[in-house]
């Protein structure tokens, strides 16, 4: 039976998780995440799930990986700090394609910086924090149902591609609450990594090397295979030979990025004529949305799009809607993040303008207006 | 020896330790020791971190897992707390355990985990070729320590009862009959176990300090231990400054995944089997 709650972002993002099987959950406090672990804590256990706090974030990656090994749909939430703190074993769980769910929670940085004060400075560290070349998906709700929506699909992506999925929410979209109406859970799709048949032969990092997903057999099951962070073979073990080395990596990358148009995933919203495109995501897009909404009003052609998947980001829908833009707005609370890739797709189409905000508060849509107006002059 | 052959996976020998290294007879002494405890294979798994002593587990065949470095006992927690009825075992060197590892270290035996820890001491960072670790001996050498180390080290054995081990022992590579008594009773014991075995890195270790190959540095160890029952009977003067070992610690406490367990049973509500059913949610946010 659908049902009416008001909830919150943080709410939602548990539930979800919930919903699409999360059975541990291993975390450090954090505001503004906190609220995460703490549900959890209270939820897990009443459905056999397991909780821990850990000693740090770094341990707290690394328990949800292990547990994910055991077949377990695993998660962990956090913020800037420790978000930073899980670079390492982020990498780690792309290397070895252990799928988990990361939920970061943005707060102002760099370093401790404004615990309580929104921002979305992580944009890249989410794309780039951890070393080397690697495949992540980074979603991102611009609300609090679809807090819960994301999360769900995110432990669904995480399956199917057998990557860490991040779900990059901010502190008003974390703590913020609305009336959330969430589907019965039995109309909600959940999907499950695809598992061997039987032990013998078990070949666990064997397939299709254009962005195959190998199959992931459970320890504990007599598989008895083999899992490192080095480079390894199709049989699981190391290998130093250059040829394995560009297979795997190149078969990583290209679980993503292949299958872009099937992980991507935006709002449009008067974008058919529109002249002055404004490319948003997260708590700025609802600032955004309604300046564009009253330049509309006034008679200015905008239009808007929010991207839920940034990465990988969506390149062609960015250069389509762009084409007849005189020009495109990126308004986000950092010094441009997410312009960067505009830029990059954009070229010399239409010029890109960056709407930084790094105050700690959330934008006014009147600031945002201005810039549109500006623009369109 | 067939009876321990059927738990490496000899197809990915030869290994790749240095002539003269004591992991070998660590990784020895504690598969001997589930040989004789004739522990299911399906039912074992292994993690560590990095180093050369964290390479063991790649040459034995159950479910393993080598990690990040330090980093091994965290991921043993969230295997071992997702899957209780696993045997999990890491395999860990002494930099990994107690330089970048050891806030998992201390944690982990803090919550009294049921995960048995071997820790391959050799008193150097062998796999980064030589320099100084926590467990490097005041005043030898390494090669970020040319004019001698001056820093102190860890006491392992009294670090991790202080934090809560309940099982806590201390072998050698010398002494490898012992090591396998000391690694079947970690591994019988349940909560946090830890056995220290001192090992020789004859090509750091013994070379930079001119301690001399494998043999001297047999009896180097030999030499700077003493058992702890004889040390009990022994005067000061002929256990000063010696490492005890055998059996330091032990001392049954109520396990993390038991303690755990048993909130579960208090909490645990009826659901209607569907996964995504009433779990979770609304029927539980009260
Ligand atoms: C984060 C990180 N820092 C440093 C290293 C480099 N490194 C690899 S092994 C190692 C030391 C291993 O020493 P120890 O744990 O004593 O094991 P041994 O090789 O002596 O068996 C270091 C520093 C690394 N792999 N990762």
């Amino acid at each position: 039976m659908p049902s009416a709650k008001l909830m919150q972002g943080n709410e939602a993002c548990t539930i979800g998780a919930l919903v699409a099987g999360l059975e541990f959950f291993a975390g450090y406090p954090i505001t503004p995440s906190t609220e995460i672990a703490e549900l959890c804590s209270e939820e897990l256990p009443k459905v056999g799930g397991k909780f821990v706090q850990m000693e740090d974030e770094i341990g707290s990656i690394a328990a949800i990986i292990g547990a994910s090994l055991t077949g377990k749909k695993a998660m962990t939430a956090t913020s800037g700090p420790g978000f930073s703190l899980m670079q390492e074993s982020l990498g780690y769980a792309s290397e070895t394609e252990v799928p988990v769910v990361i939920i970061n929670v943005q707060r102002m940085g760099p370093s401790t910086g404004m615990p309580t004060s929104p921002a979305q400075g992580d944009v890249m560290q989410a794309r780039w924090g951890t070393h080397g070349d690697h495949p992540v998906i980074v979603l991102a709700p611009g609300n609090v149902k679809e807090c819960f929506d994301l999360t769900v699909r995110a432990f669904n992506l995480a399956e199917r591609y057998r990557v860490p999925v991040v779900v990059l929410t901010d502190e008003v979209i974390g703590h913020m609450r609305e009336k959330v109406v969430l589907p019965d859970w039995k109309d909600v799709e959940v999907e499950d990594r695809a598992r061997p048949a039987a032990p013998g032969g078990y070949r666990p990092y064997e397939a299709d090397p254009d962005g195959g997903v190998p199959l992931m057999a459970p320890f504990g099951e007599g598989y008895r295979w083999h899992v490192t962070g080095l480079f390894h073979d199709e049989t699981g073990f190391p290998s130093g030979k250059a040829e394995v080395a560009d297979r795997l990596l190149r078969r990583l990358d290209r679980k993503v990025s292949k299958n872009e148009p099937v992980i991507r995933d935006y709002v449009t919203e008067s974008t058919e004529d529109c002249e002055i495109l404004v490319v948003s995501f997260g708590s700025s897009a609802m600032s955004a949305l309604s300046a564009v909404r009253r330049a509309r009003r006034e008679g200015v052609k905008a239009g808007m799009l929010r991207l839920k998947t940034i990465w990988p980001f969506p390149e062609e829908v960015v250069r389509e809607l762009s084409k007849s833009a005189k020009a495109v707005l990126v308004p986000e609370m950092n010094l441009g993040q997410l312009a960067y890739e505009v830029e990059r797709t954009v070229g010399c189409h239409a010029p890109v303008v960056r709407i930084g905000k790094v105050n700690g508060d959330l934008f006014r849509p009147d600031e945002i207006h201005d810039k549109i107006m500006e623009a369109a002059k | 020896m067939s009876d321990i052959l059927k738990y490496f996976r000899q197809d990915r020998l030869p290994h790749i330790w240095c002539p003269g290294c004591g992991h070998g007879t660590v990784t020895g002494a504690l598969v001997r020791a589930i040989a004789r405890l004739k522990l299911d294979k399906n039912k074992v798994c292994v993690v560590s971190g990095i180093g050369c002593s964290s390479r063991a587990p790649g040459y034995l065949d159950f479910d393993t897992l080598h990690t990040a470095h330090g980093r091994a006992l965290a991921f043993a927690t969230g295997i071992k707390l997702a899957r209780p009825d696993l045997k999990v075992i890491v395999m860990t060197g002494d930099g990994d355990c107690t330089a970048i590892g050891g806030n998992h270290f201390i944690h982990a035996a803090r919550r009294n985990i049921d995960i048995t820890t071997i820790v391959m001491n050799n008193n150097i960072y062998g796999m980064t070729s030589g320099q100084y670790s926590p467990m490097t001996p005041k005043g030898f050498l390494g090669t970020t320590a040319p004019y001698g180390n001056v820093e102190r080290t860890f006491d392992l054995c009294k670090l991790a009862e202080a934090a809560g081990a309940t099982y806590v022992a201390r072998g050698t590579a010398y002494h490898a009959q012992m090591l396998v008594d000391l690694c079947e009773q970690a591994l019988t014991h349940r909560g946090f176990s830890v056995v220290e075995a001192l090992t020789q890195c004859p090509t750091y270790f013994g070379r930079k300090n001119k301690v001399g190959g494998a043999v001297e540095l047999l009896e180097w160890i030999k030499d700077r231990t003493v058992n702890s029952k004889a040390a009990a009977v022994l005067p000061p003067e002929k256990t000063a400054g010696k490492l005890l070992i055998g059996e330091l610690y032990k001392n049954p406490q109520p396990e993390f995944c038991d303690e755990y367990d048993k909130v579960i049973a208090q909490v645990q509500r009826k659901f209607d089997g569907f996964r995504g059913g009433v779990r979770g949610c609304e029927q539980n946010s009260d």
